[in-house]
């Protein structure tokens, strides 16, 4: 049961604000602020834990090198939490992916080391495994009606044995160098630069002004269709800071190795997968199912489809961070991506996805990755032991969760 | 004078937006079957729910005397704790536990220790059976038994609780005719060992039947008692009080022109989904371009059934009958195949089945027609905020904006919602259920005159609704439906609230 009292007085106070005001531009900074405090929270939180960290590791987390490691090291944790995220706010879960991680990096093994196919051969071998997975996994929730919670926990222990079978239990390694280049690669020195290198400042560059440009036609439109935008400083302000920030993170790339190519594929997968969640039919028919699935369903959203393609694309992209992984680690293990599944569902719900389903965000996901990843990364370079990392990863992922339910209570509360 | 059991005083409750009992007040002797009728959203329900504490005291104004000492229930627990036991509508028993575990649920028999005493658990459920009249072994899982039965569990769950007020919410709306009998029986039975029943029923024939006292219900007010121990009190009486005398004019005039056919369905009927019966018998009805049709039917009678059937298979099984728009035979086996046949409907239980609450104005509107507002598979979100702006415009949508969350708005606004998104669609026909359902009177013209401005379009509407004189004022045609038959059809000009009350509560005659 929930508490109803506080609902009747906090209705009142939220009806009677003025909100017709916001059709035309807003610049109280509170407003905007309470707003979208869910969406901003996050984005709060990663900027303080990125100040903090830096402060505890005297600036070591921040430099160049270590920035660098962190997109290594954590790049196929992000590609799995794009997929999660869209899995989680359809309202189903997906606790198989670090086994399917560990099956398609195996499959791609065995290709590539034992029977010396060429490296793409074994790329492509490990994301036709992935969908396959995920089609498994689509046909069971979808068509059959079980629950994801049940088909993927069976997925886990399913794809885990295959995997030692694949493998014969035993470790395979190396890989061939264009292979290692997917996770450990750079793109670098192509147009030079002293000391630093130049291309990666221009990929930047283009990047930053491919979102001012992009940003200021989204809010063109918006005024054209009479719709509430912030006021024209304050767009200013956030295209510049967020230039701002992609600038100084390709600086210190510069001046590190470059720009690493598994950074490529992931900012590509961010955007392309941003794109489909908000501008497509699928994407809006995969919030609608979590939002209202019996509202869908009388809508003629055809659920079933929906539900089976996006555990296919869910299998699909645990064969890329398959192969990132296994290109990283220079071969496959039996063990490996182990606990993945947990790291990638943690990303997602930090992210702002709701725990019910129907809210949520790529970038969202994509940040919430990140937050763990600075803090693994920053208490590791602090010599912080293993068992309270875990400790306060926990933590983290309570208190975020908890956030997310006391602000649905204060929306409930406001219906 | 009568000894008095329970009293309520002037008991007014209000929801957000909606008041539904006004100063409501209920007189019951000790020892006698009191009934209470009115039609659906009377306030019958709310008035049992004030009563039985699950609208604890506080949230409504008014008093409530038992015994004539005042009392103040916080909680379910507190009513039952001086004897008053409601048994709701839907049963609220463990389908995969015993009967005798039913029975003591929350009140389980204990031996040494605190631990279950089974023997005594049993052999008192086995007791109770008995008075009930149920002859079953108590440690049968209450799945096994029928709905009758199930009843029957509940009253001997109340019974082991010490009832003294029985309250019973449409105890035999489920029920077939032989075991309705049964129960009504133990109901007198019950009666005479000093029980006081309260029913709550739409079957006016049982009311007559058996109730001392009536007392009618409408619009959130009392509207009189009836002393039925004289046995002079007719349905026709029951049912005058129930609809009342005066049809508001506050419906939108409009000049009927009814149009060629766009619907027609013919030999529906629909299987419920688990219980062996049919839901909805041999239907056939149309509608015409330019024609409001009506249908009238109590809770239970197959409405909302019969529409969603239709729609796309949404309810039920082993459908069988024809749809026709346009004179050409349809197949509606998908939602998505309803809809692009010209079908809409807007479902009577918005928040569940209408909206998605936590996505914006823009969203929902465009849900059912995406389709229309993307090309190879991408959204034109400009186009989408065009086309919800339009709608906030026409339907006079009053929100911030069509970005706010639907969840934030009255349920007025709502319900425009989800007419816009069907509008969107571009049906031929609307199948409105219970349109107006818990929005504010201004709200509720509003809804009218855009039904006048759907049919005048050329559009066909079937309007299912519980309020007669909404029937009487917006229809050309009215169907009246009673247990999942069609029991009659009038033209609006023949149509009086007593004449399609009493269809309504008509008996189903046998099967052809």
């Amino acid at each position: 049961m929930t508490s109803t009292k506080p609902a009747a007085s906090e209705r009142t106070a939220s009806e009677s604000a003025p909100a017709a005001a916001l059709h035309t531009g807003t610049s109280d900074p509170r407003t905007l602020i309470m707003r979208n405090l869910r969406q901003s929270g996050i984005y709060v939180a990663f900027v303080v834990i990125v100040a903090l960290f830096a402060i505890l590791t005297d600036g070591v987390s921040l430099s160049p090198g270590n920035i660098t490691n962190i997109v290594l090291q954590y790049s196929y944790i992000l590609v799995l939490a794009i997929g999660m995220v869209i899995v989680i706010i359809a309202g189903h879960i997906d606790l198989s992916v670090g086994s399917v991680v560990a099956l398609t990096g195996a499959v791609s093994a065995v290709l590539v080391i034992q029977q010396g196919q060429p490296w793409w051969l074994g790329v492509l071998a490990a994301l036709a495994v992935g969908v396959a997975v995920g089609a498994w996994h689509g046909f069971w929730v979808a068509y059959v009606g079980m629950p994801a919670f049940i088909v993927t926990l069976a997925g886990m222990l399913l794809f885990r044995g295959l995997t030692l079978r694949v493998l014969d239990n035993i470790s395979l390694s190396p890989f061939p160098a264009e292979y290692q280049r997917v996770a450990n690669g750079f793109l670098n020195g192509l147009i030079g630069g002293q000391g630093y290198d130049a291309f990666t400042l221009l990929i930047a560059a283009l990047a930053v002004a491919g979102y001012a440009v992009g940003q200021f036609r989204t809010r063109v439109a918006r005024i054209r269709y009479q719709q509430p935008v912030e006021s024209f400083p304050l767009f200013v302000a956030r295209v510049v800071l967020v230039g701002a920030i992609v600038m100084y993170f390709a600086w210190q790339l510069a001046h590190a190795r470059g720009l690493p190519i598994v950074l490529i594929i992931l900012a590509v997968l961010v955007l392309g997968y941003g794109l489909m969640t908000r501008r497509t039919v699928f994407g809006r028919q995969v919030y609608a199912i979590g939002g209202n699935l019996p509202a869908a369903m009388l809508s003629g959203v055809k659920v079933r489809t929906v539900n089976f393609w996006l555990f296919v694309n869910m299998g699909f992209l645990a064969g890329v961070a398959g192969v990132i992984y296994s290109s990283r680690a220079n071969g496959a293990q039996p063990a490996a991506g182990n606990m993945f599944e947990l790291d990638a569902i943690a990303a997602a719900f930090i992210g702002g996805a709701a725990v019910a389903g129907g809210v949520g965000t790529v970038v969202g996901a994509m940040v919430g990755g990140l937050i763990m990843a600075v803090m693994s990364n920053g208490m590791q370079l602090m010599g912080v032991e293993q068992s309270t990392q875990s400790v306060v990863k926990g933590l983290v992922l309570l208190l975020a969760v908890a956030f997310d339910i006391y602000n649905k209570r204060r929306a409930g509360a406001a219906r | 004078m009568d000894d008095t059991i329970l009293e309520m005083r002037d008991i007014t409750k209000t929801f957000p937006g909606v008041t539904a009992l006004r100063d409501v007040s209920l007189t019951v002797r000790r020892g006698e079957i009191h009934a209470i009728c009115g039609e659906n959203g009377a306030g019958k329900s709310t008035l049992m729910k004030v009563l039985s504490g699950v609208h604890p005291a506080g949230s409504y104004v008014g008093e409530i005397l038992v015994d004539g000492k005042p009392v103040r229930f916080h909680g379910i627990r507190d009513s039952e704790a001086i004897g008053i036991v409601i048994i709701h509508q839907e049963l609220a028993l463990v389908p995969y536990l015993s009967v005798a575990e039913n029975i003591f649920l929350g009140n389980e028999r204990r031996g040494a220790g605190g631990l279950i005493d089974w023997n005594r658990t049993n052999a008192e459920a086995a007791a109770l059976l008995d008075s009930v009249g149920l002859a079953e072994n108590p440690v049968t899982p209450v799945i096994q038994l029928g709905v009758g039965k199930q009843q029957l569990v509940e009253i001997a769950k109340a019974l082991s609780k010490d009832v003294r007020l029985l309250i019973l919410d449409e105890p035999t709306a489920a029920l077939n005719d032989i075991d309705s009998a049964h129960l009504l029986d133990l109901l007198r039975r019950l009666r005479d060992r000093g029980i006081t029943c309260i029913l709550i029923s739409h079957k006016l024939n049982e009311i007559t039947a058996i109730a001392d006292s009536t007392t009618v219900l409408r619009d959130g007010r009392t509207v009189e008692t009836l002393d039925m121990r004289a046995g002079d009190v007719t349905q026709d009486r029951i049912i005058r009080g129930m609809v009342g005398r005066d049809l508001d004019s506050f419906y939108p005039d409009r000049t009927p022109s009814p149009g060629a056919e766009v619907l027609r369905i013919e030999n529906w009927t629909v299987r419920h989904p688990v219980q062996d019966r049919n839901v909805v018998d041999a239907v056939t009805l149309n509608v015409r371009a330019g024609e409001v049709v009506g249908i009238a039917g109590l809770m239970g009678a197959g409405r909302t059934e019969l529409a969603m059937s239709v729609f796309g298979r949404s309810y039920g099984r082993d459908i069988r009958g024809r749809v026709f728009m346009h004179g050409r035979q349809v197949r509606t086996r998908t939602v998505a195949e309803a809809i692009r046949n010209g079908i809409a409907y807007v479902t009577e239980d918005r928040k569940r089945y209408g909206l998605n609450l936590i996505a914006d104005v823009c969203r929902n509107v465009s849900a059912a027609a995406l389709g229309k507002l993307s090309r190879a598979g991408w959204v034109d979100g400009n186009e989408e905020i065009r086309v919800a702006e339009q709608s906030r415009r026409s339907m006079n949508i009053r929100t911030p904006s069509v970005m706010s969350a639907v969840g934030k708005l009255s349920g007025g606004n709502q319900q425009k919602v989800v007419l816009s998104k069907w509008l969107f669609t571009d049906p031929d026909v609307l199948i409105l259920d219970e349109p107006t359902r818990g929005i504010d009177v201004g709200a509720k013209f509003e809804i009218y005159t855009i039904i006048n401005r759907l049919v005048a379009d050329g559009r066909a509407v079937v309007l299912i609704s519980s309020e007669l004189p909404e029937l009487i004022g917006m229809c050309d045609r009215i169907y009246a439906l009673s247990a999942g038959r069609i029991t009659g059809e009038i033209a609006v000009s023949e149509a009086t609230q007593e004449n399609l009350m009493a269809l309504m509560t008509k008996e189903k005659e046998p099967s052809r």
